[in-house]
């Protein structure tokens, strides 16, 4: 049961809360977006609050972070883009966070659930589609008819863009969605395999070298990916949102 | 609890993607805690986009605001005083010119001065050697027609004693004058 790779997905209900017949427990996955939630701040507000003309490495690193999120959105969205900067670093800061703290042994992985990671891009794409029709009404549309295409291909030209523009919010789910499941539950199935094998005797103890090599490797590369899925969760966000305010391409 | 059904293989689970109505199937796929989740982050995201658009950007925002102005500020002082350095390099330069035409000048003219005076000396000089040329010039003249003069007188006397003594006759002294003024002519 330990060994259970798909444990530690596990929602367990912490606080019983029901509201009108709806179970909305704090469970905790909700602990997990709570701890997420303070530790972003708490990092973002205590190393700026000296506001020291030399940075400190804290505040160096909070720094950084904003010129990098702002870096991403300003080069694909323009200056333009920039409005929506709260609403991207809210979402880099917050898979970025839940990511990491994916990596600590017994700690839940908020962004391993794909309800989450979906809602989170519901955010994205409803933000994109209601700013882009209050902004550019029905002009918004012209994001399915790319310029300079043939008038006489826009018919099979526009369902393509159609079906990419709704098939957004599922690939932008299910890539951090699945990202962090494997991950998780490839790391859980090789630690798996040093236990078990280090239960067999003498042979099986050298022989758990081998699985544990791997998953010091993997956690290694875990750490990677929970960076690299938070900066591309941001990166398409810019994207999409540039569309919301250049639909025509 | 969880698998106990197919405890077995736990990657079967992973393909058995409808839940069971207890939650014991593959949990990202259990629809029991959905609406506490997406009520749980709703609560959450909007306490961190509060936060963030209220307390942290703002205040990154100025930070690095500071620092640019700063730098900015500094970079400006720094082109100020080098405009000032130029500029007094250049003030430098133009007196420094000034001065070394004005010696050139002086040096010129005292110069100029000098020669001027060396040449109405030298003309004084040479003023005064021709002069005393022309004298010595006229002195020799008079001299020499004087001894000129002297040489017809000795002629005659030379003659007149010549002829004396040829002739044993005194010839007058109109007609040996004559005489060698003729000859001497």
């Amino acid at each position: 049961m330990a060994n259970d790779p798909i444990h530690q997905f596990h929602i367990k209900t912490l606080v019983p809360i029901e509201v009108g017949g709806v179970d909305l427990s704090f469970t905790n996955a909700s602990l997990f977006m709570v701890l997420t939630v303070l530790a972003a701040s708490a990092f973002l507000i205590f190393s700026s609050s000296s506001r020291g003309l030399v940075p400190t490495r804290w505040q160096s690193l909070a720094e950084l972070s904003y010129e990098f999120v702002a870096g991403l959105l300003r080069s694909s969205a323009g200056t333009e883009g920039m409005r929506f900067f709260p609403l991207v670093f809210s979402l880099f800061m917050f898979v970025l966070v839940a990511n990491l703290f994916g990596m600590f042994p017994y700690f839940y992985t908020v962004t391993s659930q794909i309800i989450v990671t979906f809602a989170l891009a519901m955010v994205v794409i409803l933000t994109v589609t209601i700013y882009g029709f209050a902004r550019h009404g029905l002009h918004f549309l012209h994001l399915f008819v790319p310029a300079g295409v043939p008038a006489a291909l826009i018919p099979i030209v526009a369902p393509i863009e159609v079906i990419s523009f709704l098939s957004r919010p599922i690939s932008l789910s299910v890539r951090l969605f699945a990202n962090m499941l494997a991950g998780h539950i490839t790391l859980k199935v090789f630690a798996g395999f040093v236990v078990t094998l280090s239960a067999a005797g003498t042979v099986g103890i050298f022989g758990a070298v081998l699985p544990l090599g791997m998953t010091v490797a993997l956690t290694a590369l875990e750490f990677l990916v929970a960076f690299l899925q938070a900066y591309v969760f941001t990166v398409l966000t810019c994207m999409y949102l540039n569309d919301a305010l250049h639909p025509s391409h | 609890m969880a698998g106990e059904t197919t405890a077995t293989a736990g990657h079967v689970q992973l393909m058995d993607i409808p839940a069971t109505e207890h939650g014991a199937g593959f949990p990202p796929f259990d629809p029991t805690h959905f609406v506490s989740q997406l009520v749980w982050l709703a609560i959450t995201f909007v306490i961190l986009y509060w936060v963030m658009k209220n307390v942290a950007l703002p205040r990154i925002a100025g930070i690095l605001e500071d620092r640019r102005d700063r730098i900015a500020g500094d970079l400006a002082e720094a082109d100020r005083l080098k405009r000032e350095t130029d500029e007094a390099i250049a003030a430098y330069e133009q007196a420094l010119a000034e001065a070394r035409g004005r010696a050139r000048s002086i040096a010129q003219d005292t110069r100029d001065k000098l020669k001027a005076e060396t040449d109405a000396k030298r003309e004084t000089a040479e003023a005064g050697i021709a002069a005393k040329l022309s004298d010595a010039e006229a002195r020799i003249g008079q001299i020499k027609s004087s001894a000129l003069a002297q040489v017809g007188e000795i002629a005659s006397e030379t003659s007149s004693a010549l002829v004396e003594a040829l002739i044993g006759v005194t010839p007058s002294k109109s007609e040996v004058d004559q005489a060698v003024k003729g000859a001497m002519n």
